[in-house]
């Protein structure tokens, strides 16, 4: 049983503030996922549960005890590097059995265990070999083979297939997935891919700036973003994001995200919901580019809007539809707008609508 | 580099490859002239124009390292035959072998003075990259306050020439008692030697990434194990490099050493010119000292040459 927690974690390099007011829990046998731009301090927090950075407040705990102070090797958590760092002086014979031989387990119980991972990591026949002589792919999974050999208390992967090509990419994701689910080790792996962090975690962190943004299932962070940041940062196509105008006539009620253009129609339980908000013109509409419906005849509550730019990408296409000055981006059927130019009509679908405060950047967490 | 060369490139390259080979035959000739001289008959050494082809003779190396005194009058045929080989040699050449009360052959001065020169060298060396290394660490991964004032300081010691702190150094020797030991010339020669050691080592530190070593730590090893099982196998090749300059310093060193040594601790620079002025220079017998003296740093370097030529690590770090 390994449970991890940050609490109230601070930390400074200098004058620059990298971690601020970090909380949070992971349960045993949990894959969290924290995701964020280069420099958001993701890094920083995952050097600071393995021990390799101190922190300047809070308390970080495995299992209930404060291991701040501790050192690594007293912490007993293993750790996969975006460069792999396998030793080059050693064999990968060598290089997974080095953590054993810290423990001073004996010459048949080292054998036994490396070959172990290495029939699971599918490594066996690359014992003898140098780590020069391995491919990306290969590298990475004695990195692996490495942090998981003495079975430690959690593992911490520092965007471990960052450095691998595309298809690799994909194929190695699919292998660590694989791993966690036969191992179960608790895991922590930091990443700045999306893709990556929905594929693989039980839990996404998202941080932005030293501060945490949002906890949640994959599903939730992409369903139910919190903030601005969240929203745009999560999803691929980017979340369309843009000014909103709530109109109300009578018992049908609108939103416009150009002042010039008619709006899309919205249920009228919205202005309830809105809590207010809605005359404020503080608002911003996000739509993600699925939610953006479009039809080539005119159909009621569809606005005229000029497509712009069509990108094809095979299974569908990514159309920019032109609305008054705005730019919204929708995903269609491959093919569906023949070519840019084109004069077509969209509507946003409500229930997939996300509102903003434009200040606080914070969503208003309005369903419809 | 094109596959195929066109007839200028090949020109070119030949014009290269003879540059080359002449460069080579001007620095190698004073090499050759020593080793050639050190197999002469001692009549041979100093003719004019020299000789090129000659039988080779080993007694040079005899005469080296015995002491000898001029015959004043020739063994009997008797004596000569009784005599071992190596004593014929020198009896060939006008000399004798000088023998102690007990009749004991007594050895000339370049055996002791080789042997401290292998000593003082040796010491000096493993002592200057150890605390190097040691040194050159702290540098290149901890927060060293005023980093790079210390390391200009470290580099300074070496500014000054010698021959300039060889008066006071000398002074302050004698006054602790450390002139003429083997002890007084590895310190110096160390502490020589550190600066250098230091800086080299810091460049070689710098070049192997933090992440082994913390890979080392996270595997449960401490700060002093991950430098012994990871870092020192990783900078075997910039130790490698630092102990040869070091070495080949030490051991060439003139200045000092004819100045802090004068019998029990003198090295070999010293002594071996100081045997031209004494009496009628026997060459052969200089250059044979030369070339023994030569022999050791070009073996070091020799052993030493495939860590010399390895990359610094070899791809085991994506980047």
């Amino acid at each position: 049983m390994t449970h991890i927690e940050l609490r109230g974690v601070q930390k400074w390099f200098g004058a620059v503030q990298v971690i601020k007011d970090l909380n949070l829990t992971i349960e045993d046998g949990e894959f969290i996922v924290m995701l964020g731009q280069s420099g958001c301090g993701k890094t920083t927090t995952l050097r600071a549960i393995a021990g390799l950075e101190t922190i300047d407040e809070g308390d970080i705990l495995i299992d209930g005890k404060p291991v701040q102070h501790l050192k690594c090797s007293a912490r007993d958590i293993a750790m996969v590097f975006q460069s792999f760092s396998l030793y080059p002086h050693m064999t990968v014979y060598e290089n997974i059995a080095f953590p054993l031989r810290a423990t001073g387990m004996g010459k048949s119980g080292i054998d036994e265990a490396v070959r172990a991972i290495a029939k699971v990591l599918r490594i066996t026949e690359l014992l003898d070999r140098r780590p020069s002589a391995l491919s990306g792919g290969d590298m990475q999974r004695v990195a692996i083979g490495r942090a998981l050999v003495r079975h430690p208390k959690a593992m911490l992967m520092d965007e471990p297939i960052g450095a691998l090509d595309a298809k690799l990419r994909e194929e190695m994701r699919a292998e660590i997935k694989r791993l966690h689910v036969k191992q179960g080790s608790t895991t922590i792996y930091v990443t700045h891919d999306q893709v990556e962090a929905m594929s693989l975690a039980d839990r996404i962190v998202i941080m932005h700036e030293g501060v945490l943004q949002q906890v949640g299932a994959p599903e939730e962070v992409y369903q139910q973003p919190q903030n601005l940041f969240v929203a745009q940062f999560v999803g691929s196509p980017v979340m369309n994001v843009s000014p909103a105008i709530v109109r109300s006539e009578g018992a049908d009620v609108s939103v416009a995200i150009d002042a010039a253009v008619p709006g899309f129609a919205f249920p009228p339980e919205l202005l309830g919901k809105l809590n207010g908000h809605a005359g404020s013109g503080a608002l911003k509409l996000g739509i993600r580019p699925e939610a953006v419906l479009v039809s080539r005849q005119p159909q009621p509550g569809y606005v005229p809007v000029v497509a712009h730019i069509i990108e094809p990408l095979g299974s569908h296409d990514i159309v920019d539809l032109k609305v008054g000055a705005e730019i919204l981006r929708a995903r269609t059927p491959s093919g569906f707008v023949p070519k840019a130019g084109e004069a077509v009509h969209a509507r946003v679908d409500p229930a997939q609508a996300h509102f903003f405060d434009t200040s606080s950047g914070k969503s208003l967490g309005v369903r419809l | 580099m094109a596959a195929v060369q066109t007839t200028s490139e090949r020109a070119l390259n030949r014009i290269a490859i003879v540059g080359v080979l002449i460069a080579t035959i001007i620095f190698l000739a004073p090499i050759y002239w020593i080793v050639s001289t050190s197999f002469k008959p001692r009549n041979l050494a100093t003719t004019i124009p020299p000789t090129v082809l000659f039988e080779p003779e080993i007694s040079p190396f005899v005469k080296l390292v015995l002491r000898r005194s001029q015959l004043r009058e020739q063994p009997t045929p008797e004596e000569y035959a009784a005599a071992p080989w190596w004593e014929r040699l020198v009896f060939d050449g006008g000399e004798k072998v000088v023998r102690d009360g007990q009749g004991n052959v007594q050895l000339s001065g370049y055996p002791s003075r080789f042997v401290n020169s292998l000593i003082v060298a040796i010491v000096s060396t493993v002592l200057a990259v150890g605390m190097g290394t040691i040194t050159a660490y702290g540098f290149s991964r901890f927060k060293v306050k005023g980093e790079q004032d210390w390391l200009f300081f470290i580099l300074s010691t070496r500014m000054l020439p010698p021959v300039v702190v060889a008066i006071p150094m000398f002074l302050m020797y004698r006054v602790v008692g450390l002139n003429d030991t083997h002890l007084g010339l590895i310190i110096l020669y160390t502490a020589f030697n550190l600066s250098f050691s230091v800086w080299l080592m810091k460049g070689f530190i710098d070049e192997i990434p933090k992440e082994y070593e913390e890979a080392a730590l996270v595997d449960g090893y401490t700060r002093m194990e991950a430098f012994f099982k990871v870092v020192l196998p990783e900078a075997a090749t910039g130790i490698a490099a630092t102990a040869v300059f070091c070495f080949i310093t030490a051991w060439n060193e003139y200045a000092f050493a004819l100045i802090m040594t004068r019998r029990t601790a003198q090295t070999a620079p010293p002594f071996i010119p100081s045997q031209v002025g004494s009496g009628l220079p026997d060459w052969t017998v200089i250059a044979s000292g030369t070339f023994l003296f030569l022999l050791p740093v070009a073996i070091f370097t020799f052993l030493l040459r495939n860590h010399l030529l390895r990359g610094m690590s070899f791809g085991a770090i994506r980047k």
